[in-house]
Parts: C-alpha cells; structure tokens; sequence
C-alpha cells in the first residue's frame, strides 16, 4: 500500500506531542494523589486543623494540574482510531482490551471519588472522605497499571498471550492472563509509578524550601517537607532498582533498543556501559568498532552484560549483528527475516484468494505455510513460526538503518534519564538526613538546591518516556507490526491542521495551568482557595 | 466489491449481541449524562454572580462522570468492535477530532474558569464549554445519524486499509459530509444532532432546577423552567424528523446466518426492527418517550424539581433503543453507502471470540461500578441543594 511517508512523520509528531503534554501531569497525578492521602491521613489521625490545611493546599494543586491530566488524556484513546486506525484494527483485541478494562474498573474510580475528595469537604464524614482520597489515589495508579499493560504488549507481544489469526489477518488474545501478568508489563508499571512518586515528592520538596528560603508558612513547609523526603527517598531508591530490572527485560525482548540506548553498534562479549559520552549517528553495517562510534565517552567495563544478562562476560548484540546477522551467537540477518516475512504476507494472500475462490486445499496449504515452524529451541521448547514474522516483509529491500531507532536520541534520554535519577536519590537522601537531624530549616544551600531541582523530574520521565518510545521504532508493536503500517491512510494536511489545532490549544491551556499554580504557590496555603 | 465473510459461531454471536447491548446501555447513560453538557449552555440564564456560581458548581461536580463515560464507551467500542473503531474514527476523521477537541477544551474550563490568572479570562472559558455543550452535542448526534444513513467508504478485505470517500457522487470531508451531503441523509444526520443537543439542554435545565436550592435562587429556576419550554419545540421538531427517517428510511440489513454476510437494502428496515421480538424495542422507546416528556411537562407546568429523574431514566431507555435498531436483528450498524459490502456489522467487525468472552468476565463488574457512583452521588445530594453558603465557604473548593 502507499503510504505518504512525510504524512507518517506528522501522524508520530502528532503522537509524541499529544503524548508528552499528557506525560507532563500523569506522573504528578499518580504520586500526589498518595501524598494528599498521606496529610489526609495523618489529619485525621492527629486531627490537627494544620494538617487539615495542609491537605487541601495539596489538594489545591492537585486539582488544577487534574483538570489538564483529563484534558491531554482524552485524546489518546481517540487518537489510535483516527490516526493509527490500521494498527487499531490489527490489535484491537490486545490493546483495546487493557484500555476498556482500564475505563472499566479503574478510570470511574478515580472520577467518582475525586468528586467526594473535592467537594465532600462538608458534604460527608471524615472517614467517608478519607476514604475517597485514598481510593482516588489507587484508582490513578490502577489506571496506570492497565494502560501500562497495554503499553507491555507493544514493547513485548509475545506468543504467551497472543498469535496471529490468518483468517482475520489481527493479533488476537489466547491468554488474559498472561498479557496482564507479563513482566515487561509488570516492571514498566512499577518504575513508572515509582517515578511519578519521586517527581511529586521532589515537587513538594521543592515548594517547602522555597517557603522556608522566604521565611513563609514555616510550619506548613517543614510539615510538607518531611513526609516528601521520605515518600521521596524511598521512591527514588526504587525507581533505580526496578530501572534495573526494566532494563534486563529491555535487553533481552528489544536487543535494537538497548544497543541503541547505549550505543552499542558491535556486538561484544563483556559489553561495556559508557557512562558519559557523544555518540555518533552512523549507518550501522559501516561501522567497525564501538570507538568510532563515539566522539568522546567514558566506560564502566562489563556493566552492559551484567545490566542486560545478569553476566559480566555474557555477549550483548550490536545494532550491526542485528542487521547483518551474527551465526557464531545465532542472530539471524535482517534480509533473511524481511524474506521470511515477505513469504508469510504471500501466504496470507494466497489463503484468502483460495478462501475466496473456495478452493479449500490451498487454502489449507497456504495457512499450514504461514505457521510453519522455522526454528525450535531444543531446550526451551520455543518455536518460532512464519506468521511471527509477518511485520518483517515491511523491511524487505529497504534501506537496513530504518530497523532501528536513532542512536543519539535514544542514547541521550536513556543518559539524562539514569543521571537524573541518581541525583534526585543523592539529594532525597541529604534532605531526610537533614530533616531527621532537625538542620534542613537552616541549611540554605540545600533548599536552593531542592528548589532548582523541581523541573528536573520532568525532563527525567519524559526522556523516560522517549528511550520506551523512540527506542521501539520502527515497530508500534515491536517486531510485529511496523509503524509504517500502522497510520490512517490520510491527506498530509489533515494531519497538520489537527497537529497545530492541538498544539495551540495545549500550549495556551499550558501556560494557563503554569500561571495558575505559580499564582497558588506564591499565596501559599491560606490563600489556597 | 469486497468480501466480508464473518465467523457463523453460535457463542460468539451471543458475545457480539451482548457487547452491543452493552454499547447501547453505556450509549443510553451517556445521553443521560450529556445533562452537563446540555446545562453548560445555560450560564446566560444567569443574571448575577451568584447564580452562575451556582450552576458553574453544580455541573462541576458531575461533568467528570460524563467524560469518564464516553472514555469508556470509546474503550468498549475499541476492544469489542475493533473495525469500527478503526473505520469511523479514521475515516470520519474530523468529526472525531471535533468532538474531541470540544472535550479538551472542556476538561480545564471548570477548574481554571474562576481561578485568578488564568491567562484567557474568564469569558474563554465559558465559551469553551458553550462549544462542547452545543458543537460536540450536535457532533455526537450526527455521528450516530451516520449508523443509519451511512458513510462513504470501503476497506480492503484481508489488510483492512481504509478508503475514505469512495462513492464517487458523494463528498469527501473525512466525515463532515455527513452534514450537507442531503442525498446521503444529511437531514437526517442534523436533526439527529439538534435532538442530541436539545434533549440535553432540556436536561441540563431539569438537573440545575433539582440541584440549585429553589428557595435562594428562585429567579434562575424560573428562567431555567422558560428553557425547558422552549428547547422542548425544537426538541419535537426534531423528533418528528427523526421518527419520519426511521419508520420510511429504507435500511442495511444482512442475514445472521448467513456465512458471506452478503448486506443488502431493506424498505423499511429500522420499522421491522421495531416491531421484531415482539415489538419489544418499540414498546420500550414508547415507555421512553413518555417518561421523558412527563419529566419535561411536571417541570414546566407542576413546578416539580424532580423531572430530571423521569427524563433522565426516559433518555436512557431511548438511548438503548437507539443503538439496538441500529445493530441487532441483522442490520449494519455502520453502513457505507459507497460500498454496500464494506457496511460493518457486529458480526465482521468485532474482536475475537476469546477477547469478546473475557472482557464478559470484567463486565460482570459495570453493576459493581454503578453501584458506587449511585451511592456516591446519594452521599453528596443529601446535604440538600447547592446553597450560597456552600459557595462562599473556602474550604468546599467551590469553582
């Protein structure tokens, strides 16, 4: 089919902005719901009128950034039909499904409590409401988990709990569970939780010091202050050690994602991380060795297979292996797997001519074809068939460097990302130390640096969000279905038109909610309201 | 001329009826929740800044109800009847992307409207919500015209590309033909839309007069009654179109047994659907109409504050019955006029057997979910109507 690629870009710039303006107040939503549940909770514990005050100043921040959450929210869900409708069509079982659960049993949850934690303030009774904080809070964090899960899919379709059905050319569902149970599924949910809880706390953390520097509602600050290092502290420790486990997944489900991430164009046996460094962007089958691939970097020997095989000495493929092909470690080239799945898609079109023409012996020939077994792990039992690799006839005489995503890119958001969150564990942990030992109201340095830090957590779970993302190209479902194929068939400038429209309307409403907050912020807590 | 042979299986059909009974109960509740939208263009009938406080934070309270629903009515259409989603969303591409613009907009509007330094003023974010209110109500009843006088298109049979705009005497909009093409059923489609948009107005002013304490307020109950008179003409204007299409309209319709799914044009289709099961859908349309027009009459003439509950149980069962003529008893529910054999029904365009089966399973838990909206909504209705105190105090977080 002809697909006009300049539409395509649009139709994936449309996607990321939309995506990354609603990534900016996911994460806020998911910790700071559990911190207003926190004051919530020792309020009534305590049921000290501070607290009280405490929570709904939170809350207050809470509510305005909410509002924007629901806003950019909305137009994902609509955006798979209207601009990935072949994607849509082809997945709908798989990821339709986790998303009609998520509105299901999760996304009421959060809209019918957040009306009692709002406005229930006199409406209900203090248990009644204590309740619906909480149950905001982990409606937010269920939506998280289902949306999650069908992000999991795209990264990791696995023959677990899906096949491709030939007679209605769609990826259908054989096992619930095992979409929803699936590890890669599993950890994403959890680092991605965990970072929302960092970047909320760091928030909080952030607006406390900048009272205590202004010698405002010390009280209130201190208070604030610390339950969000704790909450913070331990969150942040998590993120890294479930980021570790998360990336182990990555390297063995998408070897061009973490090749690309870390630059790794040359397979190696003891791979090594490189730590800080300026990749190159080359095309992969040139390149000879990783040394040349950068214009500068600084390596920590090993750590690549021990973080990607849990083996310091364990092989790791490059970008090059994945193209070319590697037999000594039995990593197939590229070509062979394009013309493997170039025969799948013949097949599949022969069983519906036969099927059409009603000429059931080759259209049974045909089917027994496309699921033909074509390896078999003796060990493991594992069988790869025809149709597994149906997405790669895509990439059949094209130019090879379009199977994996851009290194630089990719390289620099997985860096940013891993640095940022070393520094917000470092700087949790020297303002519980600080609050513990009873100094962080006099420690003038530290507040500044809590202060400056509040916008960092945000660049850290956005290129989070771009090394899962970018990192997965070409595929929407990685190694299945190619982005190409994915995208509505549309004139380029409808996309334009619906690119700009949204991206006005964002950057407005953006700026709107930014002006809202620093005006609450700058009343502080009795002005809240 | 494509082919779209579906699946004979006698449990999977049950699955494709079920799910689109489904579709048809949340499409009903979301109609009975297009009260916000309906009451959001009505702040002019508030003459001080009291009153429109008032109804600012009474459909405050509720409009995320309405947004959740139609995220969920996506949600289901999306892992139930895949196709469709993939068809209509990217093929009436603009209706879609209106509707879901008038959304956005909506969302922040009641939040930041009566914050300070909210950068557009005040007066933009009211216009926001006038345009989801009336735009993305017309939108909506005007796709849902689409399920019965179709649109323009074809796909091809095993990749299931799109071709949007196939019939070559139609027009090509990506959707927003379906309002001026009038030898496709545009008059139908718009009459669809203003009745979509007056029946929510209608509710919107019922909710309001149930919600906004009569006693403080009794000027804008009064002008808020005015509304439901006036909105009930058109409202009836618009009904008699929509009835007139549906007893005359000649109808897609395809037999369930028959394993091609050849689609074929029926006269008088939707009237046979009607009166199938034993005119079971027509009596329930009737007991529709009734309730929601006493609803309507008890608050213009009895000064009740309670039609809203009539009329509101009333939009729902019309709502379902809107959606079972347009799918069950062997009819497309998203025919192509382009392209007689690429019409959808709920048989060539769901998700498989297995997915349709399990995602029954987590339906088990929607009368679980309705429970604790219900009691929800009880916990914070009886503390009585919205009161001026209520407003006032810092600590209700009031709009």
């Amino acid at each position: 089919m002809g697909i006009d690629l300049h539409m395509l870009e649009w139709a994936r710039a449309q996607f990321a902005m939309t995506a990354l303006f609603h990534f900016f107040f996911v994460p806020f939503t998911l910790g700071m719901s559990f911190l207003v549940a926190f004051f919530e909770t020792i309020y009534v514990k305590t049921g000290k009128e501070e607290w009280k005050e405490i929570t709904q100043f939170w809350q207050t921040i809470f509510g305005i950034n909410f509002a924007l959450g629901l806003a950019t929210g909305i137009i994902h869900e609509f955006e798979f039909g209207t601009n990935w409708s072949t994607y849509s069509w082809v997945v709908g079982d798989l990821f339709g499904a986790p998303l009609a659960v998520e509105g299901i049993v999760a996304f009421f949850m959060e809209a019918t409590f957040a009306a009692i934690s709002f406005f229930g303030w006199k409406r209900v009774s203090t248990g009644v409401h204590l309740s619906a904080t909480w149950l905001l809070a982990i409606g937010s964090n269920l939506s998280a988990l289902w949306i999650l899960i069908a992000n999991g899919f795209m990264q990791h379709p696995s023959n677990e709990f899906g096949f491709f059905n030939i007679d209605t050319s769609r990826l259908e569902m054989t096992n619930f569970w095992a979409l929803i149970t699936q590890p890669v599924a599993q950890v994403k949910f959890l680092h991605t939780i965990s970072a929302g809880y960092t970047l909320s706390s760091l928030f909080v953390l952030g607006i406390s010091a900048l009272y205590l520097l202004k010698g405002k509602h010390k009280d209130f600050a201190k208070k604030s202050a610390a339950v969000a290092a704790a909450f913070g502290l331990i969150s942040s420790i998590f993120v890294a050690v479930i980021g570790d486990e998360h990336a182990y997944e990555v390297a063995n489900t998408q070897p061009t994602k973490i090749a690309s991430a870390e630059g790794l164009y040359v397979g190696e046996k003891g791979a090594p991380i490189v730590a800080i460094g300026i990749p190159k962007n080359l095309p992969a089958e040139e390149v000879k060795s990783n040394d040349e691939a950068f214009v500068f970097k600084i390596e920590l020997p090993k750590m690549l297979s021990l973080l990607g095989k849990r083996d310091p000495n364990a092989y790791v493929p490059g970008l090059k292996d994945l193209i070319k092909g590697n037999e000594e470690y039995g990593i197939w080239p590229l070509k062979k797997l394009a013309e493997i799945g170039k025969e799948a898609r013949e097949d599949l079109f022969k069983y519906h001519e036969a099927k059409k023409v009603g000429d059931e012996a080759a259209a049974e020939a045909a089917k027994a074809d496309f699921y033909k077994v074509i390896w078999e792990d003796k060990d493991t039992g594992v069988k790869l068939t025809k149709a597994d690799l149906i997405g790669y006839g895509y990439f059949l005489d094209k130019n090879p460097d379009l199977i994996y995503p851009p290194v630089p890119s990719v390289f620099y958001a997985f860096h940013i990302m891993v640095g940022l969150g070393f520094w917000f564990i470092l700087l949790f942990l020297m303002s519980w130390v600080a609050i513990v030992k009873g100094t962080f109201e006099q420690n003038k340095f530290l507040q500044k640096l809590a202060v400056i830090s509040v916008p960092l957590p945000w660049i850290a779970t956005s290129f989070g969000w771009m090394t899962a993302e970018i990192g997965r190209q070409p595929w929407t479902v990685f190694g299945v279905l190619p982005t190409a194929e994915s995208v509505t068939p549309l004139a380029l400038t409808n996309v334009q038109a619906t690119f700009f429209l949204f991206l006005t309307a964002f950057v407005i409403l953006g700026i709107a909610e930014l002006k809202i907050l620093f005006t609450v912020v700058k009343s502080g807590p009795k002005g809240a309201h | 001329m494509t082919w779209a042979p579906i699946t004979v299986d006698a449990t999977h059909f049950y699955l494709q009826v079920y799910w689109w009974i489904i579709i048809a109960v949340l499409g009903g509740l979301f109609l009975l929740m297009t009260f916000v939208q309906g009451g959001q263009t009505l702040f002019h009938t508030a003459k001080s800044e009291d009153e429109e406080r008032a109804i600012l934070n009474s459909l405050g309270r509720k409009w995320e109800l309405t947004f959740t629903t139609l995220v969920l009515f996506g949600g289901a259409l999306y892992a139930a009847f895949p196709l469709f989603y993939a068809i209509s969303f990217g093929g009436a591409y603009w209706v879609w992307m209106l509707i879901l613009f008038a959304f956005v907009l909506q969302a922040v509007s009641y939040e930041y409207m009566n914050k300070p330094n909210n950068l557009i003023g005040k007066g933009a974010y009211k216009a926001f919500l006038y345009f989801n209110g009336f735009v993305g109500m017309v939108l909506i009843g005007a796709a849902v015209g689409t399920f019965f006088t179709g649109s323009n298109f074809s796909y091809d049979p095993v990749t299931k590309v799109l071709h949007w705009g196939t019939a070559p005497e139609g027009f090509n909009l990506r959707g927003l033909e379906a309002a001026i093409d009038f030898k496709h059923g545009a008059w139908f489609n718009l009459a669809m839309g203003i009745l979509v948009f007056a029946a929510a107005r209608i509710l919107g002013a019922m909710w309001l007069i149930n919600d906004i304490d009569n006693k403080e307020f009794p000027e804008l109950i009064e002008r808020l009654r005015g509304i439901v008179k006036r909105c009930f003409v058109v409202l009836l204007v618009a009904l008699g179109v929509v009835l007139f299409g549906w007893l005359t309209m000649k109808g897609y319709a395809y037999d369930i047994h028959d394993p091609t799914g050849k689609v074929y044009y029926e006269d008088g289709k939707y009237l046979h659907n009607l009166l199938a099961f034993g005119a079971i859908q027509l009596i329930i349309l009737l007991i529709g109409l009734v309730l929601y027009v006493f609803g309507v009459f008890v608050t213009a003439f009895k000064n009740s504050t309670r039609g809203i509950w009539f009329s509101g149980l009333g939009i729902v069962l019309i709502g379902i019955i809107v959606f079972t003529l347009a799918g069950l008893n062997g009819t497309s529910f998203y025919p192509s006029y382009a392209d007689l054999q690429s019409s959808l029904t709920i048989q060539n365009s769901s998700g498989s057997k297995y997915t349709l089966m399990v995602m029954a399973w987590v339906s088990i838990s929607v009368p679980f979910v309705l429970g604790y909206i219900a009691w929800v909504w009880y916990q914070m209705k009886k503390g009585g109507p919205i009161t001026k105190e209520e407003i006032a105090d810092p600590e209700s977080h009031a709009y």
